[in-house]
């Protein structure tokens, strides 16, 4: 594999990690691990914890996928390794 | 006019439209009947990605399953959205770069090994089979309830609807389909919960009516008017957990990665044009999803207070605070009559109360105070939730209609969609791949027509005698996707040193394990009476239901196939050149080695 290639794949990897950990955290620990200690704060009618479960943790996933695209994008352009 | 006659013409509408497109789009060669020629656009593919995944389960009974569990049923929801963010992020780009036609294929080459394939398609056959199946059955029961056709008609029509633009059409034809239908069903499951929201908070957003104050002066939130009068009632209270923190770990767990695994979501990618097209696709997906998903919430919180309120109009043990039977609406006399809503009026006052008997202290008091003597609606089907909840909100009949042809319109699409699975994995995993390698172009387009009308055969004759687990097969469909597809599929782009040898271990041993744990409580093949043990919490191991093992599955997957590929030769050379091939989009750089 080419150092450049690797350096792709690396780069991809770190920001791969990154977005997972964002993933892990707002529906694993916002949504069910923390879910009594979020309960505490009220935002209008909604229960943070509760919000993150049944909310929250879906516009973060969603979020999340076009900053992932978008990021890639620009690394594959970084690395000239893009299709077009 | 009648809501019968408008039912039948807003679903022959929608059925006229769905033929139009499939003459339209017709498939000629294996590329554009597999992949739809690699030539969707990602945003309209993520638009028929979310049609596919939504399914006759999504449409009706996950809001019904929020209404009666609460904030129990968030493993659903963030279950079946989180596992796109995998997809995006570990699958599809990387088997859009791949470039064939099915996910067995994949798992053949990258392990050079005709029986990893053979395993692969054996996987994806049960879970889609098992998968189809429910929506034959949904179809059947939408036409029954609202077109009030015999459940038979109503399944032959689903099945010929199907079979004319998915043989003719292909992946083509479906993906227009599709886009069609999630208009369809996306409208039709929103309209009413925006009245509904308006009704009761005067927000018409649902997902901002959710968390506002009711309409009726009180000043209160809607969440804890909900969890004020379930607990009135002896409920458990709407927001909070009612199941272990484990279970629901897992469980959700389990949801996402059976999502990710699932080969009729993961061909869906191989569609678009670009590896940077099927990222963003997913994101697409996920939005169209998430439409559907965050709205459920409020359609369940929504719907369990109008049915609590419905029942107990007045102080709860007062002479006159229950709703007497013969003043019933019309929409409680509906459904009795089809028998997924019954009651019983067991203290002979006429009147309904419905309330939690098992919560032994209120019982007891209510039943010295008021005279009540055990909950008298003896059935509330869940499913009934979305189906009757615009009857419930008194809205207009063409609001019914649509959510019938809503309803149809998510069964079918993904229907469809798994049956393209199926028969692409037969013609060209089975018959090309491994029996008949020398068949052309145009005989394989031919079998896989052939195969496709048979797994619409076999899938009709299950919708109309169903087998006994038909109620359990989502279990099986993502325990089998998340223990055996997924990890095989992530290793074979992440880790380079999986071999042949270790992949074939690791997807048998997670197969096997997350099927003796189902099989084990469920009984053998779901047999009834064949069980080990009851299906009870206090029976499961660390309290984690059959449901919920998918994930342990895919552990004991991953740790196998790690283990096993360690200490056996490293994979031949020009499959690490493959994976350091399919790991970048574009093909500047190194040779390839093949």
């Amino acid at each position: 594999m080419s150092s450049n290639k690797q350096a792709y794949w690396k780069a991809n990897l770190r920001l791969v990690a990154g977005c997972l950990v964002v993933w892990f955290v707002v529906s694993y620990l916002f949504g069910i691990l923390l879910v009594d200690v979020l309960n505490t704060i009220q935002i209008g009618g909604y229960k943070l914890g509760f919000w993150f479960a049944q909310q929250g943790s879906i516009y973060v996933f969603v979020g999340l996928i076009f900053f992932y695209a978008s990021r890639m994008n620009k690394l594959d352009r970084k690395h000239d390794v893009h299709e077009d | 006019m009648e809501l019968q006659t408008l039912t039948f013409i807003v679903v022959g509408l929608t059925f006229a439209l769905y033929i139009g497109i499939a003459i339209w789009a017709r498939a000629s060669t294996t590329s554009e009947y597999y992949v739809a020629g690699k030539g969707i656009h990602p945003i309209a593919n993520g638009m028929a990605t979310a049609a596919d995944w939504m399914s006759a389960a999504s449409f009706i009974s996950m809001a019904g399953l929020i209404a009666f569990k609460g904030y129990d049923a968030s493993v659903y929801l963030m279950g079946w959205t989180g596992g796109y963010v995998l997809l995006a992020m570990l699958l599809a780009p990387y088997l859009r770069k791949y470039g064939k036609f099915t996910v067995p294929e994949f798992i053949g080459d990258r392990y050079y090994s005709k029986a990893a394939r053979i395993v692969a398609v054996i996987c994806l056959i049960v879970a889609s089979l098992t998968y189809v199946i429910g929506q034959m059955k949904g179809i059947g029961v939408a036409f029954s309830r609202f077109l009030e056709v015999p459940f038979e008609v109503g399944l032959f029509a689903g099945m010929s609807i199907v079979f004319v633009y998915a043989v003719l059409g292909g992946m083509k034809g479906i993906t227009y389909t599709q886009i069609a239908q999630y208009c369809v069903l996306i409208f039709a499951y929103t309209v009413p919960a925006v009245f509904i929201s308006l009704q009761l908070t005067g927000n018409p957003i649902p997902q901002l009516g959710l968390g506002s104050t009711m309409a009726d002066g009180s000043g209160m939130y809607l969440l804890d008017k909900l969890d004020l009068v379930l607990t009135d009632l002896g409920f458990a209270a709407y927001t909070v957990q009612k199941g272990t923190t484990i279970n629901m770990f897992l469980l959700t767990m389990s949801l996402m990665i059976g999502t990710a695994g699932l080969p009729h979501v993961i061909i869906r990618f191989f569609t678009v044009p670009k590896v940077k097209d099927a990222r963003v696709s997913a994101g697409w997906a996920l939005v169209f999803i998430a439409i559907l998903y965050t709205t459920a919430p409020a359609i369940g919180a929504m719907a369990r207070l109008n049915l609590m309120n419905t029942i107990q109009t007045g102080e709860i043990g007062s002479a006159e605070g229950n709703l007497a039977y013969d003043e019933r609406p019309a929409w409680f006399t509906n459904w009795e009559k089809t028998g997924l809503l019954k009651y019983e009026d067991k203290n002979d006052d006429g009147r309904v109360q419905y309330y939690n008997d098992k919560n032994k202290a209120f019982s007891d008091k209510m039943a010295a105070d008021a005279g009540w003597s055990g909950n008298e609606m003896v059935k509330v089907d869940r499913d009934i939730m979305v189906l009757a909840n615009p009857e419930i909100s008194n809205l207009p009949n063409w609001v019914i209609a649509l959510v019938a042809a809503g309803g149809i319109a998510a069964a079918l699409s993904t229907a469809a969609g798994l049956l393209l699975a199926i028969a692409s994995s037969i013609s060209h995993d089975l018959l090309k791949g491994v029996f008949r390698p020398d068949i052309t172009e145009k005989q394989e387009l031919t079998a896989s027509r052939v195969a496709m009308a048979g797994a619409i055969l076999v899938a009709g004759y299950f919708g109309l005698n169903p087998p006994g687990f038909a109620a359990q097969v989502v279990a099986l469909a993502f325990g089998l996707a998340a223990s055996s597809l997924f990890p095989a599929l992530m290793m074979g782009v992440f880790v380079k040193r999986i071999n042949r040898a270790g992949a074939i271990a690791g997807m048998l041993s997670g197969l096997g394990s997350t099927l003796v744990y189902i099989f084990w409580y469920k009984g053998w093949f779901f047999f009834p009476g064949t069980e080990m043990m009851a299906n009870t919490p206090d029976n499961w191991i660390l309290g984690i239901s059959p449901e919920a093992f998918g994930a342990v599955g895919a552990l004991i997957n991953f740790v196998v196939a790690w283990s096993v590929s360690n200490v056996t030769e490293e994979p031949p050379e020009h499959i690490q050149h493959m994976v350091e091939d399919i790991r970048v989009p574009g093909n500047i750089g190194t040779p390839s080695g093949h």
